[in-house]
Protein backbone atom coordinates (compact mmCIF):
# COMPACT_ATOMS: atom_id res chain seq x y z
CA UNK A 1 0.00 0.00 0.00
CA UNK A 2 1.03 3.37 -0.27
CA UNK A 3 -0.18 7.09 0.60
CA UNK A 4 -2.04 8.47 -2.52
CA UNK A 5 -2.58 11.69 -1.42
CA UNK A 6 -4.12 10.86 2.03
CA UNK A 7 -5.59 7.67 0.78
CA UNK A 8 -4.18 4.24 1.40
CA UNK A 9 -4.43 2.56 -1.96
CA UNK A 10 -2.67 -0.33 -3.50
CA UNK A 11 0.02 0.13 -6.31
CA UNK A 12 -1.11 -3.61 -7.20
CA UNK A 13 -3.08 -6.39 -5.92
CA UNK A 14 -0.55 -9.40 -5.25
CA UNK A 15 0.92 -12.01 -7.29
CA UNK A 16 -0.12 -14.70 -5.78
CA UNK A 17 -3.83 -13.86 -6.81
CA UNK A 18 -3.11 -13.41 -10.27
CA UNK A 19 -2.30 -9.91 -10.42
CA UNK A 20 0.72 -7.68 -10.59
CA UNK A 21 0.90 -4.64 -12.85
CA UNK A 22 1.30 -6.44 -15.91
CA UNK A 23 -1.32 -8.91 -15.41
CA UNK A 24 -3.72 -6.18 -14.42
CA UNK A 25 -2.85 -4.16 -17.31
CA UNK A 26 -3.70 -7.24 -19.91
CA UNK A 27 -6.97 -8.12 -17.93
CA UNK A 28 -8.27 -4.41 -18.70
CA UNK A 29 -6.62 -4.62 -22.22
CA UNK A 30 -8.39 -7.84 -23.10
CA UNK A 31 -10.81 -9.22 -20.42
CA UNK A 32 -12.34 -7.08 -17.46
CA UNK A 33 -10.53 -5.34 -14.09
CA UNK A 34 -11.82 -3.30 -11.58
CA UNK A 35 -10.39 -0.14 -9.86
CA UNK A 36 -11.33 1.15 -6.75
CA UNK A 37 -11.23 4.94 -7.61
CA UNK A 38 -13.23 6.32 -4.45
CA UNK A 39 -10.04 9.22 -3.75
CA UNK A 40 -11.62 10.89 -7.17
CA UNK A 41 -13.86 13.54 -5.99
CA UNK A 42 -17.38 14.88 -6.85
CA UNK A 43 -18.60 17.95 -7.21
CA UNK A 44 -22.01 18.75 -8.05
CA UNK A 45 -23.84 22.05 -9.31
CA UNK A 46 -27.67 22.32 -9.09
CA UNK A 47 -29.53 25.61 -9.57
CA UNK A 48 -31.01 27.55 -12.75
CA UNK A 49 -27.73 29.05 -13.31
CA UNK A 50 -25.92 26.02 -13.00
CA UNK A 51 -25.07 25.71 -16.47
CA UNK A 52 -23.80 29.60 -16.53
CA UNK A 53 -21.68 28.20 -13.64
CA UNK A 54 -20.53 25.29 -15.96
CA UNK A 55 -19.71 27.48 -18.46
CA UNK A 56 -17.59 30.32 -16.55
CA UNK A 57 -15.46 27.74 -15.34
CA UNK A 58 -14.67 24.91 -17.22
CA UNK A 59 -13.38 25.21 -20.90
CA UNK A 60 -15.25 23.01 -23.21
CA UNK A 61 -18.97 23.74 -24.08
CA UNK A 62 -21.32 22.07 -21.41
CA UNK A 63 -24.16 23.33 -23.32
CA UNK A 64 -23.56 20.54 -26.13
CA UNK A 65 -24.40 18.03 -23.65
CA UNK A 66 -27.84 16.45 -23.47
CA UNK A 67 -28.99 15.46 -19.90
CA UNK A 68 -27.06 11.90 -19.22
CA UNK A 69 -24.11 12.94 -21.06
CA UNK A 70 -20.41 13.70 -20.16
CA UNK A 71 -17.47 15.25 -21.48
CA UNK A 72 -13.90 16.14 -20.41
CA UNK A 73 -12.71 19.28 -19.40
CA UNK A 74 -10.40 21.22 -17.62
CA UNK A 75 -10.87 24.13 -14.71
CA UNK A 76 -8.17 26.78 -15.58
CA UNK A 77 -6.36 29.40 -14.33
CA UNK A 78 -6.76 32.85 -15.24
CA UNK A 79 -3.38 32.48 -16.81
CA UNK A 80 -5.23 29.82 -18.72
CA UNK A 81 -3.25 26.89 -16.59
CA UNK A 82 -4.60 23.90 -15.20
CA UNK A 83 -6.46 24.05 -11.31
CA UNK A 84 -7.13 20.53 -12.83
CA UNK A 85 -8.86 18.25 -15.60
CA UNK A 86 -12.15 16.93 -15.15
CA UNK A 87 -15.45 15.12 -16.41
CA UNK A 88 -18.74 17.13 -16.60
CA UNK A 89 -21.56 15.50 -16.09
CA UNK A 90 -25.23 16.26 -16.89
CA UNK A 91 -27.39 14.58 -14.76
CA UNK A 92 -30.21 16.69 -15.14
CA UNK A 93 -31.87 20.13 -16.73
CA UNK A 94 -29.92 22.23 -14.17
CA UNK A 95 -27.84 19.89 -12.98
CA UNK A 96 -24.10 19.06 -13.26
CA UNK A 97 -21.71 16.34 -11.44
CA UNK A 98 -17.96 17.32 -12.16
CA UNK A 99 -15.35 14.57 -11.02
CA UNK A 100 -12.18 15.42 -9.89
CA UNK A 101 -8.70 14.11 -9.09
CA UNK A 102 -7.89 13.20 -5.32
CA UNK A 103 -4.70 15.28 -5.02
CA UNK A 104 -6.77 18.13 -5.48
CA UNK A 105 -10.00 17.81 -4.07
CA UNK A 106 -9.85 20.94 -1.42
CA UNK A 107 -8.62 22.82 -3.92
CA UNK A 108 -10.84 21.99 -6.74
CA UNK A 109 -13.78 22.71 -4.14
CA UNK A 110 -12.48 26.04 -2.88
CA UNK A 111 -11.68 27.05 -6.71
CA UNK A 112 -15.04 26.01 -7.51
CA UNK A 113 -17.16 27.55 -5.22
CA UNK A 114 -15.27 30.88 -5.16
CA UNK A 115 -15.46 31.10 -8.61
CA UNK A 116 -19.02 30.67 -9.05
CA UNK A 117 -20.68 32.57 -6.26
CA UNK A 118 -21.97 35.23 -8.92
CA UNK A 119 -24.64 32.78 -9.95
CA UNK A 120 -27.99 31.10 -8.82
CA UNK A 121 -26.23 28.26 -8.22
CA UNK A 122 -25.83 25.49 -5.30
CA UNK A 123 -22.07 23.72 -4.87
CA UNK A 124 -21.55 21.23 -2.74
CA UNK A 125 -18.87 18.80 -2.33
CA UNK A 126 -20.02 15.01 -2.31
CA UNK A 127 -16.68 13.44 -2.14
CA UNK A 128 -16.93 11.08 0.32
CA UNK A 129 -20.33 10.69 -0.23
CA UNK A 130 -19.43 7.64 -2.56
CA UNK A 131 -17.37 5.07 -3.43
CA UNK A 132 -16.53 5.26 -7.14
CA UNK A 133 -15.48 1.83 -8.65
CA UNK A 134 -14.57 1.54 -12.30
CA UNK A 135 -15.03 -1.45 -14.27
CA UNK A 136 -12.77 -1.53 -17.03
CA UNK A 137 -12.20 -3.47 -20.59
CA UNK A 138 -13.84 -4.96 -23.10
CA UNK A 139 -16.00 -7.77 -20.77
CA UNK A 140 -17.15 -4.52 -18.17
CA UNK A 141 -20.40 -4.00 -20.13
CA UNK A 142 -21.01 -8.17 -19.90
CA UNK A 143 -19.43 -8.05 -15.96
CA UNK A 144 -21.95 -5.12 -15.04
CA UNK A 145 -24.82 -6.15 -16.73
CA UNK A 146 -24.98 -9.11 -14.50
CA UNK A 147 -25.94 -6.90 -11.74
CA UNK A 148 -28.27 -4.16 -12.61
CA UNK A 149 -31.47 -4.00 -14.47
CA UNK A 150 -30.31 -0.46 -16.78
CA UNK A 151 -29.58 -1.81 -20.32
CA UNK A 152 -26.11 -0.93 -20.62
CA UNK A 153 -26.26 -1.59 -24.53
CA UNK A 154 -27.87 1.45 -24.69
CA UNK A 155 -25.40 3.87 -22.58
CA UNK A 156 -22.66 5.06 -25.04
CA UNK A 157 -19.71 5.88 -24.40
CA UNK A 158 -19.53 9.24 -22.09
CA UNK A 159 -23.07 9.19 -21.37
CA UNK A 160 -24.76 8.23 -18.01
CA UNK A 161 -27.65 6.03 -16.75
CA UNK A 162 -29.72 5.51 -13.35
CA UNK A 163 -30.32 1.73 -12.49
CA UNK A 164 -30.45 -0.85 -10.09
CA UNK A 165 -26.78 -2.09 -8.82
CA UNK A 166 -26.66 -5.06 -6.58
CA UNK A 167 -29.60 -4.46 -5.38
CA UNK A 168 -29.29 -0.59 -4.76
CA UNK A 169 -31.94 1.68 -6.61
CA UNK A 170 -31.04 4.72 -8.70
CA UNK A 171 -26.95 4.13 -8.93
CA UNK A 172 -25.36 6.13 -11.12
CA UNK A 173 -23.50 4.26 -13.97
CA UNK A 174 -21.08 6.33 -15.97
CA UNK A 175 -19.77 4.88 -19.55
CA UNK A 176 -16.50 6.27 -18.55
CA UNK A 177 -12.82 5.60 -17.51
CA UNK A 178 -9.35 6.48 -16.95
CA UNK A 179 -8.30 3.53 -19.09
CA UNK A 180 -8.38 3.99 -22.90
CA UNK A 181 -10.75 1.30 -23.19
CA UNK A 182 -14.57 0.62 -22.65
CA UNK A 183 -16.25 0.31 -19.08
CA UNK A 184 -18.38 1.86 -16.53
CA UNK A 185 -17.57 3.70 -13.53
CA UNK A 186 -20.23 3.46 -10.82
CA UNK A 187 -21.16 5.80 -7.39
CA UNK A 188 -22.54 3.71 -4.73
CA UNK A 189 -22.97 4.92 -1.34
CA UNK A 190 -19.67 5.20 0.56
CA UNK A 191 -20.41 2.99 3.66
CA UNK A 192 -17.89 0.27 4.09
CA UNK A 193 -19.99 -2.34 4.00
CA UNK A 194 -22.11 -1.95 0.85
CA UNK A 195 -19.13 -0.88 -0.75
CA UNK A 196 -17.03 -4.04 0.46
CA UNK A 197 -20.25 -5.93 -0.84
CA UNK A 198 -20.85 -4.30 -4.75
CA UNK A 199 -16.70 -4.83 -4.80
CA UNK A 200 -17.01 -8.83 -4.22
CA UNK A 201 -20.21 -8.98 -6.17
CA UNK A 202 -18.34 -7.33 -9.20
CA UNK A 203 -15.90 -9.62 -8.90
CA UNK A 204 -18.00 -12.77 -8.70
CA UNK A 205 -19.71 -11.55 -12.03
CA UNK A 206 -16.78 -10.83 -14.02
CA UNK A 207 -15.13 -14.50 -12.55
CA UNK A 208 -16.15 -15.78 -16.13
CA UNK A 209 -13.94 -13.40 -18.01
CA UNK A 210 -11.40 -13.48 -15.54
CA UNK A 211 -11.49 -9.92 -13.90
CA UNK A 212 -9.16 -9.25 -11.85
CA UNK A 213 -8.29 -6.33 -8.88
CA UNK A 214 -6.29 -3.15 -10.53
CA UNK A 215 -4.09 -0.74 -8.28
CA UNK A 216 -2.74 2.61 -9.03
CA UNK A 217 0.41 1.19 -11.15
CA UNK A 218 -1.84 -0.52 -13.59
CA UNK A 219 -4.42 2.74 -13.66
CA UNK A 220 -1.26 4.58 -14.86
CA UNK A 221 0.16 2.32 -17.20
CA UNK A 222 -2.89 1.77 -19.41
CA UNK A 223 -4.01 5.52 -18.90
CA UNK A 224 -0.28 6.18 -20.39
CA UNK A 225 -0.92 3.94 -23.33
CA UNK A 226 -3.78 6.13 -24.14
CA UNK A 227 -2.26 9.66 -23.73
CA UNK A 228 -4.39 10.56 -21.06
CA UNK A 229 -2.99 13.64 -18.83
CA UNK A 230 -2.14 12.96 -15.31
CA UNK A 231 -2.46 16.33 -12.84
CA UNK A 232 1.32 16.99 -11.54
CA UNK A 233 2.43 14.82 -14.52
CA UNK A 234 1.14 16.62 -18.14
CA UNK A 235 -1.07 19.10 -16.96
CA UNK A 236 -0.45 21.47 -14.19
CA UNK A 237 -0.65 25.19 -12.84
CA UNK A 238 2.41 26.03 -14.81
CA UNK A 239 1.62 24.11 -18.07
CA UNK A 240 -1.06 25.65 -20.72
CA UNK A 241 -4.00 24.11 -22.96
CA UNK A 242 -2.05 24.87 -25.83
CA UNK A 243 1.53 22.92 -24.64
CA UNK A 244 -0.48 20.06 -23.47
CA UNK A 245 -2.23 20.01 -26.72
CA UNK A 246 -5.92 19.91 -25.60
CA UNK A 247 -7.17 22.06 -27.98
CA UNK A 248 -10.09 20.04 -28.82
CA UNK A 249 -11.86 19.75 -25.30
CA UNK A 250 -10.96 23.88 -25.21
CA UNK A 251 -13.75 26.11 -26.92
CA UNK A 252 -12.61 29.18 -27.53
CA UNK A 253 -15.84 29.84 -29.65
CA UNK A 254 -17.27 30.39 -25.80
CA UNK A 255 -17.27 34.26 -25.52
CA UNK A 256 -15.92 33.98 -21.86
CA UNK A 257 -15.04 31.33 -19.20
CA UNK A 258 -11.39 31.64 -17.04
CA UNK A 259 -8.79 31.67 -18.60
CA UNK A 260 -9.72 32.36 -22.30
CA UNK A 261 -8.16 35.67 -22.49
CA UNK A 262 -4.62 34.51 -21.90
CA UNK A 263 -5.24 31.01 -23.74
CA UNK A 264 -6.13 34.09 -26.68
CA UNK A 265 -2.78 35.69 -26.17
CA UNK A 266 -0.65 32.62 -25.81
CA UNK A 267 -2.18 31.14 -28.98
CA UNK A 268 -0.88 34.19 -30.68
CA UNK A 269 2.37 33.96 -29.34
CA UNK A 270 2.89 30.58 -30.22
CA UNK A 271 4.20 27.49 -27.72
CA UNK A 272 8.05 27.07 -26.86
CA UNK A 273 7.07 23.62 -25.53
CA UNK A 274 4.69 20.70 -26.37
CA UNK A 275 3.89 17.08 -25.02
CA UNK A 276 5.16 14.46 -27.71
CA UNK A 277 5.01 10.56 -27.07
CA UNK A 278 8.44 8.84 -27.28
CA UNK A 279 9.35 5.36 -27.67
CA UNK A 280 12.59 4.04 -26.58
CA UNK A 281 14.52 2.98 -29.73
CA UNK A 282 17.53 1.60 -27.54
CA UNK A 283 17.43 -0.58 -24.70
CA UNK A 284 16.44 1.06 -21.33
CA UNK A 285 13.33 2.92 -19.71
CA UNK A 286 12.62 6.79 -19.55
CA UNK A 287 11.05 7.59 -16.47
CA UNK A 288 8.95 10.63 -14.56
CA UNK A 289 11.67 13.58 -14.61
CA UNK A 290 14.16 12.02 -17.01
CA UNK A 291 15.71 14.53 -19.06
CA UNK A 292 15.91 14.57 -23.36
CA UNK A 293 18.43 15.50 -24.61
CA UNK A 294 18.93 16.19 -28.60
CA UNK A 295 21.43 14.23 -30.62
CA UNK A 296 24.23 16.45 -29.70
CA UNK A 297 23.62 15.44 -25.71
CA UNK A 298 22.13 19.22 -25.17
CA UNK A 299 18.68 19.03 -22.72
CA UNK A 300 15.70 20.28 -24.90
CA UNK A 301 13.01 18.99 -22.19
CA UNK A 302 11.74 16.47 -19.87
CA UNK A 303 9.56 13.37 -19.38
CA UNK A 304 6.30 13.91 -17.60
CA UNK A 305 5.40 9.92 -17.70
CA UNK A 306 7.88 7.31 -18.64
CA UNK A 307 6.99 3.54 -18.17
CA UNK A 308 7.28 -0.30 -19.71
CA UNK A 309 3.67 -0.29 -21.76
CA UNK A 310 2.71 -4.15 -20.91
CA UNK A 311 0.18 -4.44 -23.90
CA UNK A 312 1.86 -2.43 -26.25
CA UNK A 313 5.72 -4.28 -25.21
CA UNK A 314 7.32 -0.99 -25.71
CA UNK A 315 9.48 1.28 -23.21
CA UNK A 316 7.06 4.58 -23.58
CA UNK A 317 6.82 8.38 -22.42
CA UNK A 318 5.08 11.55 -22.41
CA UNK A 319 7.60 14.59 -22.63
CA UNK A 320 7.69 18.05 -23.38
CA UNK A 321 9.96 19.30 -25.61
CA UNK A 322 10.10 22.45 -28.16
CA UNK A 323 7.81 22.18 -31.15
CA UNK A 324 11.01 22.01 -33.55
CA UNK A 325 11.18 18.53 -31.99
CA UNK A 326 7.77 17.42 -32.37
CA UNK A 327 7.73 16.21 -35.66
CA UNK A 328 6.77 12.57 -35.93
CA UNK A 329 10.33 10.32 -36.34
CA UNK A 330 12.17 13.04 -34.71
CA UNK A 331 15.32 11.25 -33.09
CA UNK A 332 16.42 12.22 -29.29
CA UNK A 333 18.26 10.76 -26.49
CA UNK A 334 16.81 9.96 -22.72
CA UNK A 335 19.33 10.85 -19.93
CA UNK A 336 19.41 7.46 -17.84
CA UNK A 337 21.74 7.33 -15.52
CA UNK A 338 24.08 10.01 -16.77
CA UNK A 339 23.93 8.24 -20.56
CA UNK A 340 21.95 9.47 -23.63
CA UNK A 341 19.69 6.25 -24.76
CA UNK A 342 17.97 6.78 -28.01
CA UNK A 343 14.12 7.41 -28.20
CA UNK A 344 12.24 8.36 -31.00
CA UNK A 345 9.03 10.89 -31.51
CA UNK A 346 6.09 8.58 -32.44
CA UNK A 347 2.02 9.21 -33.09
CA UNK A 348 0.03 9.56 -29.92
CA UNK A 349 -2.03 8.08 -28.07
CA UNK A 350 0.09 4.88 -28.39
CA UNK A 351 -2.58 2.73 -28.17
CA UNK A 352 -6.21 2.96 -29.43
CA UNK A 353 -8.67 0.43 -28.49
CA UNK A 354 -10.03 -1.72 -31.40
CA UNK A 355 -13.63 0.37 -33.04
CA UNK A 356 -16.62 -2.06 -32.47
CA UNK A 357 -17.90 -3.33 -35.80
CA UNK A 358 -21.25 -1.96 -36.06
CA UNK B 1 9.09 -18.63 2.00
CA UNK B 2 12.41 -20.25 3.18
CA UNK B 3 15.65 -18.30 2.05
CA UNK B 4 17.77 -20.92 1.14
CA UNK B 5 20.77 -21.67 3.79
CA UNK B 6 23.27 -21.81 1.38
CA UNK B 7 24.04 -18.19 0.92
CA UNK B 8 24.60 -14.96 3.02
CA UNK B 9 22.12 -12.23 2.31
CA UNK B 10 22.63 -7.89 2.71
CA UNK B 11 20.33 -5.90 3.58
CA UNK B 12 19.70 -4.16 0.16
CA UNK B 13 17.95 -8.06 -0.67
CA UNK B 14 20.94 -9.37 -2.46
CA UNK B 15 22.11 -13.17 -1.92
CA UNK B 16 25.59 -14.11 -2.94
CA UNK B 17 26.62 -17.89 -2.55
CA UNK B 18 29.96 -19.71 -2.66
CA UNK B 19 31.33 -22.21 -4.74
CA UNK B 20 34.82 -22.72 -3.92
CA UNK B 21 36.54 -18.95 -5.01
CA UNK B 22 33.99 -17.93 -6.57
CA UNK B 23 30.57 -15.97 -5.51
CA UNK B 24 26.88 -16.18 -7.39
CA UNK B 25 24.89 -12.71 -6.74
CA UNK B 26 21.62 -12.39 -7.39
CA UNK B 27 18.81 -10.77 -5.87
CA UNK B 28 16.36 -12.43 -2.77
CA UNK B 29 12.52 -13.16 -3.35
CA UNK B 30 11.73 -10.42 -0.88
CA UNK B 31 13.42 -8.45 -3.10
CA UNK B 32 11.28 -9.49 -6.25
CA UNK B 33 8.88 -9.02 -4.54
CA UNK B 34 8.41 -5.56 -3.67
CA UNK B 35 9.41 -4.88 -7.06
CA UNK B 36 6.83 -6.54 -9.03
CA UNK B 37 7.11 -7.37 -12.92
CA UNK B 38 10.36 -6.87 -13.42
CA UNK B 39 11.41 -5.80 -17.16
CA UNK B 40 15.24 -4.42 -17.43
CA UNK B 41 18.18 -5.67 -15.83
CA UNK B 42 21.51 -4.17 -16.30
CA UNK B 43 24.66 -5.64 -15.25
CA UNK B 44 28.63 -4.70 -15.20
CA UNK B 45 30.78 -5.76 -18.23
CA UNK B 46 33.13 -8.78 -17.33
CA UNK B 47 36.47 -7.52 -15.31
CA UNK B 48 34.76 -4.97 -13.35
CA UNK B 49 36.36 -4.19 -10.14
CA UNK B 50 33.59 -4.10 -7.50
CA UNK B 51 33.85 -3.14 -3.84
CA UNK B 52 31.64 -4.16 -1.14
CA UNK B 53 28.61 -1.54 -1.14
CA UNK B 54 28.98 -0.06 -4.15
CA UNK B 55 26.19 -0.42 -7.15
CA UNK B 56 26.87 -2.96 -9.93
CA UNK B 57 24.16 -2.75 -11.76
CA UNK B 58 20.25 -1.84 -11.76
CA UNK B 59 16.73 -3.73 -12.26
CA UNK B 60 13.75 -2.06 -13.01
CA UNK B 61 10.10 -3.18 -12.71
CA UNK B 62 7.29 -1.83 -14.44
CA UNK B 63 6.96 0.37 -11.50
CA UNK B 64 9.98 1.21 -10.14
CA UNK B 65 13.91 1.19 -10.81
CA UNK B 66 16.25 0.06 -7.73
CA UNK B 67 20.27 -0.43 -7.79
CA UNK B 68 21.93 -3.45 -7.13
CA UNK B 69 24.61 -3.32 -4.23
CA UNK B 70 27.47 -5.59 -4.22
CA UNK B 71 27.70 -7.73 -1.33
CA UNK B 72 31.49 -8.20 -1.05
CA UNK B 73 34.64 -7.17 -3.10
CA UNK B 74 35.41 -8.79 -6.13
CA UNK B 75 35.70 -9.30 -10.25
CA UNK B 76 33.44 -9.88 -12.16
CA UNK B 77 33.78 -13.28 -14.01
CA UNK B 78 30.69 -13.92 -15.80
CA UNK B 79 27.12 -12.52 -16.21
CA UNK B 80 24.03 -13.85 -16.90
CA UNK B 81 22.93 -12.38 -20.26
CA UNK B 82 19.65 -14.69 -20.19
CA UNK B 83 18.71 -11.70 -17.98
CA UNK B 84 18.83 -9.24 -20.69
CA UNK B 85 16.10 -10.66 -22.87
CA UNK B 86 13.97 -12.71 -20.27
CA UNK B 87 14.63 -10.45 -17.05
CA UNK B 88 10.73 -12.23 -15.61
CA UNK B 89 12.86 -14.88 -14.60
CA UNK B 90 14.34 -13.10 -11.19
CA UNK B 91 10.52 -12.94 -10.62
CA UNK B 92 9.49 -17.14 -11.37
CA UNK B 93 13.30 -18.16 -9.64
CA UNK B 94 15.18 -15.40 -7.63
CA UNK B 95 17.26 -17.98 -5.84
CA UNK B 96 17.77 -19.77 -9.14
CA UNK B 97 17.96 -16.67 -11.17
CA UNK B 98 21.97 -15.23 -10.69
CA UNK B 99 22.99 -12.00 -11.90
CA UNK B 100 26.87 -12.05 -11.77
CA UNK B 101 29.69 -14.79 -10.66
CA UNK B 102 32.54 -12.83 -8.97
CA UNK B 103 36.08 -14.22 -8.42
CA UNK B 104 36.58 -12.62 -4.59
CA UNK B 105 39.00 -10.31 -3.24
CA UNK B 106 38.44 -10.28 0.45
CA UNK B 107 36.73 -13.50 1.41
CA UNK B 108 36.42 -12.01 4.67
CA UNK B 109 33.97 -9.55 3.89
CA UNK B 110 31.45 -12.45 3.44
CA UNK B 111 31.01 -12.61 7.46
CA UNK B 112 29.41 -9.25 7.58
CA UNK B 113 27.07 -10.53 5.94
CA UNK B 114 23.59 -12.05 7.20
CA UNK B 115 22.81 -15.94 7.66
CA UNK B 116 19.42 -16.90 6.10
CA UNK B 117 17.88 -16.59 9.47
CA UNK B 118 19.02 -13.49 10.22
CA UNK B 119 18.03 -12.07 6.60
CA UNK B 120 14.45 -13.70 7.61
CA UNK B 121 14.13 -11.54 10.56
CA UNK B 122 14.98 -8.64 9.24
CA UNK B 123 12.79 -8.65 6.49
CA UNK B 124 10.01 -9.52 8.93
CA UNK B 125 10.96 -6.38 10.84
CA UNK B 126 11.26 -3.93 7.87
CA UNK B 127 7.71 -5.19 6.16
CA UNK B 128 6.41 -4.04 9.71
CA UNK B 129 7.41 -0.68 9.32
Amino acid sequence: MVDFNGWDMPVEYPASIGCGIINEHMAVRTGVGIFDVSHMGDIRLAGPQALSAVQHISMNDAAKLAVGQAQYSALLYPQGTFVDDVIVHRLGEDEYLLVINAGTREKDFNWVRDNTRQFDCAVENLSDDFTQIAIQGPKGVNTLQKLTDADLGAVKFYWVTRGTVCGLKNILIARTGYTAEDGFEIYVPADETTSARVWNEILSAGKEFGIVPCGLGSRNTLRLEGKLPLYGHEISDTINVWEAGLDRFCKMEKPEFVGRTALEKAKDEGVKRTLVGLEMVERGIARDGYKVLDESGREIGYVTSGSPAPFLKKNIALAYVPPQFAAIGTAVKIEIRGQGVGAQVVPTPFYKRPKKAA
Amino acid sequence: MAYPTDRKYTKEHEWIKVVGQEAVVGITDHAQESLGDIVFVELPKVGADLTAGSTFGTVESVKAVSDLYTPVSGTVTETNGDLATSPEKVNKDPHGSWMLKMKLKNPGELGDLLSAEAYEQFVAEEGGH
